[in-house]
């Protein structure tokens, strides 16, 4: 009796990892336009994992990681916004609606959830979109952040440099066993 | 009927903690990696002398520095307002780690280039690395007077030093640097001095907020022969960074800015009130995009 609820753990806990997609390949792109300058920061080192089963989505992106055109506005960015050395990650914890995993072709869904920036945590409610491609699926979603909401604080100085609101792009491809 | 109670509420409290769990696998799943520690002083001056920052890849900076005469001159030179020392630089990033720069002072009329190396940088994770080091190194040359005084040759205006800057960041708010340092002078008073002095530089930078911090630096000469007539250096500042600008307020008993006539050749002594005011201020271009 005791080995078959063993077995039936064990083998459970194997089915439940098989949903567990993890992503191969990731990208984080925010831009900012404003009056004076645009600033473009890109980041290929997040990490995610997709639960099929539960729909629970969730990724880590490292601040340090994000590029920039000016080795200037990295520094800053890190330094002075972002404050990276205190808050390392931005991160999402949530879940994922409107998908289904036996249907082909694109799909409209909506993530909601948890999303961790600066420290700071809030709820939001993001559309994307859900493709089946080659065995692969990828996720893509495009969203506004506002800073203020972070409490990322521009100094005045800045606003013709700096946008107040942010337009954040993802790209995750999670590897479908 | 208790526990079918708790059954109940860990079943429906299960989906609202497994999206917390799920990020607390994905982030234990993270390999360590190395975490560099970057932003250690604000810019690639402390006071008066050199930090162990280098330029980005393709950045050139415009350094314009700046030293009034001494505060305690009297109201006849407007506390020392009358009168001026300026040095204008350039320092490129060749690469991420290795910058090259030259400048000219008006004081002695100095011109001076220097290459910098950053080749150790401090690092935590799957990499400790306490300090970050750069090597530092410079040659000057001395054109005034514009006659070579009788007796003396060309070679006799040049002088170079080399400095090993050791810095460590402790907290985002604090760094240290210790800067041990030579300088080679071709030609000296050898009563008074050797053609190598060696000295030992120490200094610091505490953040009062995201874009002020306070500076300090002191370098003590170690190998003095009696008569020696100049004083170490000792400097106190203020920065404060505006977007591309850094600008730094000083306080300092050293009237050059190159490294021979700061550490070597300062003649005032800070608490009798030879201070001078001064900046450093600075404009980074990024000449060559980074990808």
């Amino acid at each position: 009796m005791k080995i078959i609820a063993i077995l039936f753990f064990v083998l459970s806990g194997t089915w439940c990892a098989a949903q567990k997609l993890t992503a191969e390949r990731t990208f984080v792109s925010f831009f900012s336009k404003a009056s004076i300058e645009d600033i473009k920061g890109e980041n290929t080192k997040a990490m995610s994992i997709f639960n099929s089963e539960t729909m629970d989505i969730v990724f880590s992106i490292p601040i340090k990681e994000f590029e920039f055109d000016k080795a200037l506005m990295k520094e800053h960015f890190n330094e002075k916004y972002l404050e990276s050395e205190k808050f390392p990650k931005a991160t999402f914890a949530g879940k994922v609606s409107g998908f289904s995993i036996e249907t082909n072709g694109d799909q409209n869904v909506t993530a909601k959830g948890k999303m961790t920036i600066h420290g700071v945590a809030r709820e939001i409610e993001v559309p994307g979109v859900i493709m089946m491609e080659g065995g692969r699926l990828i996720v893509k979603a495009v969203f506004k952040i506002k800073l203020a909401d972070y409490k990322v604080k521009i100094p005045q100085l800045l606003w013709k440099n700096i946008a107040e609101e942010v337009e954040v792009k993802i790209d995750f491809v999670y590897k479908n066993p | 009927m208790k526990q079918s109670l708790w059954l109940a509420l860990m079943a429906f409290s299960l989906p609202l903690f497994s999206q917390d769990d799920l990020l607390k696998e994905l982030e234990q799943s993270e390999k360590p990696k190395v975490e560099y520690t970057s932003s250690t002083f604000k810019g690639s001056r402390l006071v008066n002398g050199q930090t162990v920052e280098a330029k980005g890849k393709g950045e050139l900076e415009f350094i314009f520095s700046h030293r009034f005469g001494a505060i305690n001159s009297g109201s006849y030179n407007l506390f020392g307002l009358d009168q001026a020392y300026v040095r204008l630089g350039l320092e490129y990033g060749i690469t991420d780690h290795l910058g090259v720069g030259f400048g000219r002072n008006s004081v002695d009329k100095t011109m001076d280039g220097y290459l910098r190396y950053r080749f150790l940088r401090q690092s935590s994770g799957a990499r400790n690395m306490p300090f970050t080091v750069t090597a530092f190194v410079n040659g000057a040359i001395k054109t005034s007077p514009q006659e070579l005084p009788p007796g003396s040759i060309y070679t006799d205006r040049l002088s170079y030093t080399g400095q090993l800057l050791i810095a460590r960041k402790f907290s985002p708010g604090l760094s240290l640097q210790l800067m041990p340092t030579i300088i080679h002078r071709n030609a000296v008073d050898k009563t008074k001095e050797d053609n190598d002095l060696l000295a030992l530089g120490i200094g610091g930078r505490l953040k009062v907020t995201r874009s002020i911090a306070l500076t300090s630096e002191y370098y003590y000469r170690m190998n003095l022969k009696d008569g020696n007539q100049f004083r170490n250096s000792l400097g106190v500042g203020i920065d404060i960074e505006t977007g591309g600008h850094v600008f730094q307020l000083v306080l300092t008993n050293a009237q050059g800015i190159t490294e021979r006539a700061f550490i070597g050749e300062t003649t005032g002594d800070f608490f009798a009130g030879d201070i001078h005011l001064g900046f450093n201020v600075t404009r980074t271009f990024q000449v060559k995009r980074k990808k």
